[in-house]
Order: C-alpha cells, then sequence, then structure tokens
C-alpha cells in the first residue's frame, strides 16, 4: 500500500452545508428507515456558519480497539475499517468515549456499538458519498487531499502570477 | 401509514391537558401537510371572532410528508394561526431541522392552545409532554434561546423552535425561529408570545419509514443531481440577493418606502457585491441539496462582525427600501431582526414608512424619541429596530404595524402604508407588474411573493406587465395553485425548475414516501382546496371584497423612473383582474365561495359555514368548467 493511512470519508467542512442528507442516506442504507438515530455519519451544525460531518476515520492506532474490554472490536485486513462483533459487544460504550471525534455510534434498539464500514455491503460504495449533493464528502486519504491541496494552492498562485505579469 | 404518523398532538398549555386526534389516510391526502394541513388545523380549532393574541387562537404546526426523508428541500414544516397582523389567515413555512423532529417524534402536526400561567418552554419528548420554566431565557435572542435550551436539556439533538423578545413583547410581525430558519411573515411569533410560550423543544425517536424505500432513493438522487444544474444557479450561486439589479433594472425595486423604484446604490448593496465581498458561507436547511441562505460577514468598520443568512426580501426591506446604500448595516439590522426575533421584511418597510413620516414633518424628531428618521440614516434604522423589538418609545407604535400605525398617526400617512390587509408589501414595486398587482391583492395571507408566485408571469415576459386585460385572473390562479401545492407538500419553490411535468412527478414521489395513491390531477386539486380553505377561514373572520386591495400609492403614484415611468394601477385596471380572478375561481363577483365549489373540493362542512348559494349563472360557469 502505497499510502499511509486507510481510506475512510473525508468531509470538507467549506463545502459542507448542513443538509444533514449523509445521515438520511446512512441510515436507509443500514436500516431501510429514515433514522438519523442509526446514522454511521454524523453532521455538526454549530451556529451560525460551522458545518462538518464525521465518521470513522479508521486511525492506524485506533484508540476504540484498545479500549474494548470484550476484544469485540478489530481491524479488517482487508479495507482497514473497524468492525464490531455484535455477539461480543455489550453496548458498555467505552469505544464511544475512547473515539477523538465522536466517530462511533450506539445503535438505539441494539444497544450495541456500530462503526462506519464504508458500505462494504455496496456495489457502488458509500452511499453518504454517492448522494451528497455538494460533493463535500469523499472517500479519501489525508495524504490524498493534501496531494490535491497543493495542486490546488500552486495553480492558484501561478494564476495570480500570471494575473499580475499581465 | 408510511411516513405520516396519522396523530396530530394537541396541547392547551393554560391547563397543562393534552390529547391526540387521529387522523386518516384521507384525511392527509387532502391536505397533504405543511401550510395546508397547519391551516385545515386552524380552522377546525380556532373559534370564530376569536382575538389572534387570546387563548383561543390555535397555534398550529405540520409537518411535511418528505420530512427526514432523501426527497431534496422536502423537510420543512408549515406554521398557522389566526394573524395579528391581519385577523386572517397567518399561514407561514419554515425549513430545518424541526420538521423531521416533529415527525420523528411521532407527529404529522402540533395544536398548541391557551395560555400559560407563566412563560414556559414546552418539551415534547416522543409522546412525553413537559411544561418547563421558561424564565431563565426571557429576554434571549432566538439562536442563543435554542443553545441555552439544548444545553439545559442536555442533549445536542433536540430542535427548539423559539421566539425572541419580540415575540415576547407582543410585536405583531414577531416570527418563530429554528435552526436559524423563520417561520417569518404574519406574526406567529406575536401568537407564541401570547401564549406565554418561549420554545418548543421536540426530541424523537422514531424512524420514518417510506412505503418505496428504493425507488424513492432511487428518484431523489436523480432529483439531487437536477438540482445542481441550471434550474437552481441562481440559489446555489448568488443567493435570492441576485434579485437586486434584476428588479432595479426593471424599474420595481422598491426604494425609500416605494417613492423610487430604481436604486442609485443598487450595485452596491447587490447580490454580486455581497458574493465578491461579504459572503463567507452557503447553508441549506435540512435535506436541501441547494443550499440558497448565503451567509455575509462584515470584516471591518462600525459594523464588523456582523453577520447574518441574507436574502433578497431581507435585503430589499433593510436596503433600497429604508434607503440605505451599503451592505454593513444591512447585514447587521437582518441579523438583530432574526435575533430578536422580527420579520425582517415587515420590519424594513415599517421603518421606510417611518422615515418617509419624518421626511414629510409627519413625525418629529421627539416623536422619534430624538432619533433622525431620514432614509439612509443606518444609525437610527439600527436603533429603531430594537426599540420595536422591546417596543420602548416610537417602538410601541411600529410594532402594530403600517395599518395600525399609519391610523393612530393619520396626516395622510396611510397614503404611503405599503401593506394589503395589515401584511407589508413584498420587494417588488407593482406598478411596473399588473399582473403580480391584482395577485398580491387577493392573496389570503396578504401581500405575499411567496404565495401567489404571480410576479413570475411579469418577470418572465408572458404577459406585458405595465398593462392590465382580462386573462390575467386565471394565470394567477394558476400561480396560486402551484405555491399552494408545493407548500403543502411541503417542498421549497427553489426545486421548482428542477421538475420536468411537476405535478406527475411530485404525486408519484408523493406515493413512493406515504403509499397514499396520488394522480397529477389529485394534487393540483388540492392546490385549489387550500386556496379555497384559506379564502374561506377568511370569509369566517370577516373578509370583504374591500380587503382585497391595494394601498393607495401604488393606485396613483406614477413611478418615477425606470422603463415603467409614469404607470401606476388604476384602481378600474384593478378592480377588473381581480373580477376576473374570482370569476377564474368560480368565485361570486363580491369574491365569495359558492356552496356547489366547496363541495366539489370536499370541503362540505366548510361549505355549511360559510358558502353562498349562488345564482344560476354561476352555476353554469362552474359546471362547465369542470
Amino acid at each position: 500500500m502505497a499510502t499511509v493511512g486507510y481510506q475512510h470519508i473525508i468531509c470538507d467542512p467549506t463545502k459542507c452545508i448542513g443538509c444533514r442528507l449523509c445521515e438520511y442516506v446512512c441510515s436507509l442504507t443500514k436500516t431501510n428507515a429514515f433514522d438519523p438515530a442509526m446514522s454511521r455519519i454524523r453532521v455538526v451544525r454549530i451556529e451560525p456558519i460551522t458545518m462538518t460531518a464525521i465518521a470513522c476515520r479508521l486511525c492506524a492506532d485506533a484508540p476504540c480497539i484498545f479500549a474494548c474490554p470484550r476484544d469485540a472490536l478489530t481491524r479488517s485486513s482487508k479495507n482497514g475499517i473497524i468492525l464490531v462483533d455484535q455477539d461480543k459487544c455489550d453496548g458498555c460504550g467505552w469505544c464511544l468515549e475512547a473515539c477523538d471525534f465522536g466517530a462511533i455510534v450506539m445503535n438505539p434498539t441494539t444497544k450495541r456499538a456500530e462503526i462506519c464500514n464504508l458500505c462494504e455491503e455496496q456495489e457502488d460504495g458509500p452511499q453518504c458519498v454517492k448522494y451528497c449533493p455538494k460533493e463535500a464528502l469523499s472517500l479519501s486519504t489525508p495524504e490524498v487531499v493534501g496531494q490535491q491541496a497543493r495542486r490546488e494552492v500552486v495553480q492558484r498562485l501561478f494564476e495570480e502570477l500570471l494575473a499580475q505579469k499581465e | 401509514m408510511y411516513s405520516y404518523t396519522g396523530k396530530i398532538l394537541h396541547i392547551d398549555v393554560g391547563t397543562q391537558k393534552t390529547w391526540v386526534q387521529e387522523v386518516s389516510p384521507e384525511f392527509l391526502k387532502k391536505y397533504l401537510g405543511g401550510v395546508g394541513l397547519a391551516t385545515r388545523l386552524v380552522y377546525d380549532n380556532t373559534p370564530k371572532g376569536c382575538d389572534p393574541l387570546g387563548p383561543e387562537n390555535a397555534l398550529c404546526f405540520a409537518c411535511s410528508a418528505f420530512a427526514g426523508t432523501t426527497m431534496p428541500v422536502g423537510t420543512k414544516h408549515g406554521v398557522a394561526s389566526k394573524s395579528p397582523l391581519t385577523g386572517f389567515i397567518g399561514d407561514s413555512l419554515s425549513g430545518s431541522h424541526f420538521s423531521e423532529m416533529l415527525k420523528r417524534a411521532g407527529w404529522d402536526g402540533l395544536v398548541i392552545t391557551g395560555k400559560a400561567p407563566k412563560w414556559t418552554v414546552l418539551f415534547i419528548d416522543d409522546d412525553q409532554v413537559r411544561f418547563l420554566d421558561a424564565s431563565p431565557y426571557l429576554g434571549m435572542g432566538t439562536i442563543e434561546t435554542q443553545k441555552a435550551v439544548r444545553k439545559a436539556l442536555g442533549d445536542e439533538n433536540i430542535r427548539v423552535a423559539s421566539i425572541g423578545p419580540a415575540g415576547e413583547n407582543l410585536v405583531l410581525y414577531a416570527i418563530i425561529d429554528n435552526d436559524g430558519r423563520q417561520a417569518g411573515r404574519t406574526g406567529n411569533g406575536a401568537v407564541m408570545g401570547s401564549k406565554m410560550l418561549k420554545a418548543i423543544a421536540i426530541r424523537g425517536s422514531h424512524p420514518i419509514t417510506v412505503a418505496d424505500p428504493q425507488g424513492l432513493m432511487r428518484e431523489t438522487l436523480k432529483l439531487i443531481q437536477i438540482s445542481q444544474g441550471p434550474g437552481t444557479q441562481k440559489y446555489r450561486i448568488l443567493g435570492t440577493p441576485t434579485n437586486v439589479l434584476n428588479m432595479n433594472k426593471m424599474g420595481t425595486l422598491p426604494t425609500r418606502n416605494f417613492q423610487q423604484t430604481t436604486f442609485e446604490h443598487a450595485e452596491e448593496v447587490s447580490g454580486e457585491t455581497m458574493h465578491e465581498q461579504y459572503t463567507v458561507k452557503a447553508v441549506g436547511c435540512a435535506g436541501c441539496s441547494i443550499a440558497c441562505e448565503q451567509w455575509a460577514e462584515v470584516k471591518e468598520g462600525k459594523y464588523k462582525g456582523a453577520i447574518a443568512g441574507l436574502d433578497y426580501e431581507s435585503l430589499f426591506a433593510l436596503g433600497p427600501c429604508c434607503g440605505i446604500g451599503s451592505l454593513p448595516p444591512i447585514i447587521r439590522l437582518a441579523q438583530l431582526c432574526d435575533e430578536l426575533g422580527l420579520d425582517t421584511m415587515s420590519c424594513g418597510v415599517v421603518i421606510a414608512w417611518a422615515m418617509e413620516c419624518y421626511e414629510k414633518g409627519i413625525l418629529s424628531k421627539e416623536d422619534c424619541d430624538g432619533l433622525e428618521l431620514n432614509f439612509g440614516n443606518d444609525d437610527a434604522a439600527v436603533a429603531l429596530v430594537q426599540k420595536i423589538a422591546r417596543r420602548e418609545g416610537i417602538g410601541n407604535l411600529l410594532a402594530d404595524g403600517t395599518k395600525r400605525a399609519s391610523a393612530k398617526v393619520n396626516k395622510g400617512s396611510e397614503h404611503f402604508a405599503m401593506q394589503v390587509k395589515g401584511l407589508e408589501m413584498p420587494g417588488y414595486d407593482v406598478r411596473g407588474m399588473k399582473t403580480f398587482a391584482a395577485g398580491l391583492a387577493v392573496c389570503t395571507r396578504g401581500p405575499c411573493h411567496n404565495r401567489s408566485l404571480a410576479y413570475e408571469i411579469d418577470v418572465k415576459g408572458v404577459v406585458n406587465r405595465f398593462i392590465a386585460e382580462p386573462g390575467r385572473g386565471k394565470l394567477i390562479k394558476e400561480k396560486e395553485e402551484f405555491a399552494a401545492v408545493f407548500d403543502c407538500l411541503v417542498l421549497c419553490k427553489f426545486l421548482r425548475n428542477c421538475f420536468e411535468n411537476f405535478y406527475e412527478e411530485a404525486a408519484r414521489l408523493y406515493t413512493m414516501t406515504t403509499g397514499i395513491p396520488m394522480t397529477a390531477q389529485e394534487l393540483q386539486e388540492v392546490g385549489e382546496r387550500v386556496i379555497n380553505l384559506k379564502k374561506a377561514f377568511n370569509i369566517r373572520e370577516g373578509w370583504t371584497k374591500a380587503d382585497d386591495w391595494l394601498p393607495p400609492r401604488a393606485l396613483s403614484d406614477p413611478l418615477p423612473t425606470g422603463p415603467g415611468q409614469g404607470c401606476y394601477v388604476k384602481p378600474e385596471e384593478l378592480r377588473m383582474m381581480i373580477e376576473d380572478y374570482y370569476q377564474a375561481r368560480g368565485w361570486t363577483p363580491d369574491g365569495l365561495i359558492p356552496k356547489s365549489k366547496l363541495i366539489a373540493l370536499g370541503l362540505e362542512d366548510i361549505a355549511e359555514d360559510i358558502g353562498v348559494e349562488e345564482p344560476a349563472v354561476v352555476t353554469q360557469s362552474v359546471t362547465a368548467s369542470k
């Protein structure tokens, strides 16, 4: 693997409009009903204009895995997602508390932890990315986001430079 | 039942008694939700002739059938009551998360009656209703209240609708804010204040199921994608402030209280200038794929730090209409209105009226508490907004709106009180838009561009906007019904250019969501039914055809500049178009509704209340039009 981190859902807060369609889509994909309480991606809106969405970031040294007293959390060797063994999990919530991003959710019905699995069961990948109207969400790595930022900033600087010369 | 819960929660905040009204799919299909359902609830739960600010007035909320689903721009709700500003139906819409939460709590609608013995926060936690002490929140702004209530209840997911100081002080055009969106017009915030209700907090834990999840997901993805295209470009990029230059070019930008209709500072307050210099973020309502709300922030100068989501209507009213020609004070004024809980549109037009009174010597400096209320005096406008919200000094007079204020001040000031039925005019000067002139005159909630939508006929050049002619009535009727269907479904109208055949597509989406069969024809009929329902409410509350009219200025003062120079709406032209409209609607020449019309629309009980026996000739035209 050429990249350091695993691919995960990344939200660009400058593009996010806080619409929460990602929560609606996620819950429908996972439960066949619209229920943001079941969504594994969560939008944070801090009035008036601060908004972004957060899902599991697939941390390298995932604190949630260490925090689980029942060893219910393991990492998939295939794509790095954090798997929750629903039989082992007893809903103690330590993984939720251990996550720096608040990216783990407790299913209010089953009382078990759930974590974004990048919609690996879906042919066309993460549904939140597919439905995000503003392309604020992407399946990416911080490295790739950095690459894009480098390209954009260089392009902008050169355009400005050329404009000054003219 | 899918999507709908089939339950309306009734709460008497005086006795703290609650009861649940079960409603059938047939009933819901007739009114859909939003404005339609909220209006029906008002009709049924408000006794005839009640005081709008008395305990008997029912403050009703109704969800959208699409709330909480991926249907873009479908998570909205309607709020209605008998308006304290007009005495007629006061229906309003707001966007965002409140509607979703109300539905997830298990309710299609909410009916609030009575008057609490002390300031109260209503907390609806699924089917539990709690009455909490609101004293810690008194005097707080709208958003501040919502944050504080969430903090006190210890759950950031709770959604809150609240009033600001203006609602507490019964300013007749006070708003109800939720999540920074407002049920803005006709004074529902004052009705909420009259019930001593500072806020309504809701937490819902139920999932929303739809009849055809896969079908809905497929169709809504298409709409989400289409809504990033040319049909919404105007809203996505500059937002509605793009209208400033359009209106100015058309000579219909109300300036200095509608004395002029072109503004020499239009460029400085345009959507383009705002976008280049002030816009910091586009924000969407819940479930919105468009994000029209452009947040503008002032970075330097005396209004440094001012920030507001600014749309055209707020901008016209607080800017050009008050002669204010730069964006920073307009942003500050809009922010103040939102926080204090005032309708930006009515507030701006009221201040503009006061400024004209001041310049004409009708109001003296002493009358205005020492403020020099010349047009363009932004400091005075900022001071005035705060006085209005607190009903201090001159603010107490202005808090009742232009109709009442001008009746009190008199001295010819009624001539330029820019209101119909007591509600202030929107940002289009109708002297150069004659279809819209009649559209605003007949509008049930008072002059409203969103309810009428007839401006499109004039703006798009479907007709010659400078002349009046027979046939406009039918055009107005069609636009009103189109708008009403959006307001009942509820869908934001900014999606309206994203359909090929709106009624067909919307009916299909409605059935996919609710499981209730619906045809395009039936959906269109909902629009007609709800317009008649609203009119019926007004008739019950004493409406006469004299209420469908325009302010004297629009009927006598020729446009001084612009392409429509010299134009005004001649009273006989207006009368002709209004009668043409009544006829298109199948109403009597006096604007009353024949019993047969109401029965045909499935409003049998209302036919008994207010329907008239029509003369034979009208019966024929009604039958013929079917």
